[in-house]
């Protein structure tokens, strides 16, 4: 597999007597994958993405994005252009009045001449489902909407990968509900790397991979069945996970036959379905 | 209370004012100060009100809107009359009354200043409420691009400009919630003297100042990640291109102007 991130024992701190914020990373992400990094306030989740295009330089080891070197300041324009980053608060990273405008910022800076960039915007805000909206004021928009638009933006500058830092934190289920929907199209349709950092467990079972971190280090990271299995690991460190993989592991523990591998409510439902038929047939007879 | 602010405010619409070219735009504003400026008589000051009646008719705004304008700087115009009033003191004297007196120049000049104002407010609100503030920026922008040669941070002065106008509204509506969680923990902000309400003022703007500079930073980080690098280099989304239209209106103001400059002279 081709990656497009790499860490190699990435530790960092932000000043010489502080403590270490990143305890040794090594991660490896390919192109194409959906990957979501979970962990509690102050797990080192958000220093770990802030790595990702540059804004943080490692105190010790290395991070490669797209077989850049990220303390490479040469090549920084080229990295962020591949790495674009998506935050929290919508509202601080739109830059202009118009949303059209805004989407076209990234292009602009990167020199994109007119026919291209028009073309860009378009098609960009086409795929966050914005387009009718492009003459809009951003004031005039929901959260969920802005924050589609920030994706947008992103977008425009025909990344490889998008990281988002907790994207959906200031939303409403709506808004959280869009926001996922934009991203995993992207991720399906377009085959762009998309790197979600989250602390909502539902979101990250609908990843393709969850990177669990505690305390700076990276203490799970597979498929998010296996990951959510781990009740006790997760619980232990302040995580939840899903509410029905809680069900199934609560279940499991009263002695019934569950799987502890439900991420999903419509697995929930078929795994309890068989439950409950196996218990009739057992009255029954 | 603070969604009242209508100056500065723009109304999107299709009319031939909003179409016309920003830059045209900024330099016939400053051709219509002139014009308002420039004489001393009231038949010269009437060109400049057929003027701006004209460009209101035209711009398909609402007369109401510059109404709203006009009342939100009653007080300055007040001050103005008051001051012209009692400190001009050529002319027949209508009223006295002790050290105070007013004469007929000064009733004359107050109606002219007044009417001057007025039509200042109206004319250059034209400008504003047909043009949406980041497409004046731009225009501002390319304006003053001759400066560039001088050094000047043309560049960075229109992008200040526009990323203090995109944040205007999510300021008044940070300000509002500051206001209701203050009221919520028993501030009281709408009564009290008025040291008492300038004291209150410091609960609602330190918060403010406080989420401003963190507001700056994440921007300044969103924009280092979407490769912002000064002025360098950029190419531009909104393209600005001068029609005939643009060229009649100048021409049409011109007009206006030599009239007022002619008439003031006769």
């Amino acid at each position: 597999m081709e990656y497009i991130i790499e860490t190699e024992d990435l530790h960092f701190r932000y000043s010489d007597d502080e403590q270490w914020v990143l305890k040794g990373i090594d991660l490896k992400i390919g192109k194409g994958e959906f990957v979501a990094v979970l962990g509690h306030n102050g797990s080192g989740k958000s220093t770990l993405a802030k790595h990702f295009n540059a804004i943080l330089l490692p105190t010790k080891g290395k991070v490669t994005v797209n077989g850049i070197d990220t303390a490479d300041e040469e090549k920084l324009f080229e990295l962020r252009q591949s790495a674009g980053m998506v935050f929290q608060n919508p509202d601080n990273q739109i830059v202009s009045s118009v949303v059209e405008e805004d989407v076209a910022f990234a292009p602009e800076n990167l020199g994109v001449p007119y026919e291209e960039m028009r073309r860009r915007v378009d098609e960009a805000l086409k795929s966050v489902g914005m387009y009718e909206y492009r003459l809009h004021s951003p004031s005039q928009l929901s959260g969920g909407q802005k924050q589609r638009v920030a994706i947008a933006g992103i977008i425009a500058m025909h990344p490889e990968c998008i990281i988002l830092d907790e994207p959906t934190a200031m939303l409403d289920p709506q808004g959280r509900r869009e926001v996922m929907e934009t991203v995993t199209k992207m991720n399906r349709e377009y085959g762009v790397t998309i790197i979600l950092i989250t602390h909502y467990m539902d979101e990250a079972a609908k990843c393709g991979r969850v990177v669990v971190m505690d305390k700076g280090r990276i203490i799970l990271d597979d498929r998010p069945e296996k990951v959510f299995s781990q009740v006790e690991t997760l619980k232990k460190i302040g995580l939840d996970v899903p509410q029905v993989t809680e069900l199934a592991w609560e279940l499991r523990r009263a002695g019934y036959d569950i799987s502890p591998e439900i991420i999903t409510e419509e697995e929930c439902a078929a795994a309890l379905e068989k439950l409950i038929k196996q218990s009739g047939h057992g009255n029954s007879s | 209370m603070l969604r009242d602010i209508t100056i500065g405010q723009y109304f999107p619409g299709e009319s031939i004012i909003h179409r016309l070219d920003p830059r045209f735009k900024i330099v016939l504003t400053i051709l219509f100060i002139v014009m308002v400026f420039t004489g001393d008589k009231f038949i010269c000051l009437s060109v400049g009100a057929v003027f701006t009646v004209l460009v209101i008719l035209l711009s398909g705004i609402k007369i109401k809107m510059f109404l709203k304008t006009l009342k939100s700087l009653l007080p300055l115009m007040l001050l103005t009359v008051l001051l012209n009033l009692f400190f001009i003191k050529s002319g027949d004297v209508l009223w006295q009354w002790k050290f105070l007196k007013i004469t007929s120049e000064g009733v004359d000049i107050s109606i002219f200043m007044i009417v001057r104002i007025s039509l200042l407010l109206m004319g250059t609100s034209v400008l504003t409420y047909t043009t949406s503030p980041i497409t004046l920026t731009d225009a501002v922008e390319r304006l003053l691009s001759p400066l560039k040669k001088l050094r000047f941070p043309v560049h960075e002065l229109a992008m200040m400009m526009s990323i203090a106008l995109r944040f205007i509204p999510t300021l008044i509506e940070e300000t509002d919630k500051i206001i209701s969680a203050q009221k919520a923990r028993g501030a009281e902000i709408d009564s009290g003297s008025f040291m008492a309400r300038a004291k209150n003022l410091i609960s609602i703007l330190v918060p403010l100042f406080v989420s401003s500079f963190r507001r700056a930073d994440e921007l300044a980080t969103a924009m280092e990640c979407r490769c912002y690098n000064g002025g360098a280099g950029r190419t531009r989304l909104r393209q600005l291109r001068s029609a005939p239209r643009d060229y009649i209106a100048l021409a049409v103001t011109l007009i206006f102007l030599a009239a007022a400059i002619v008439l003031n002279i006769m």
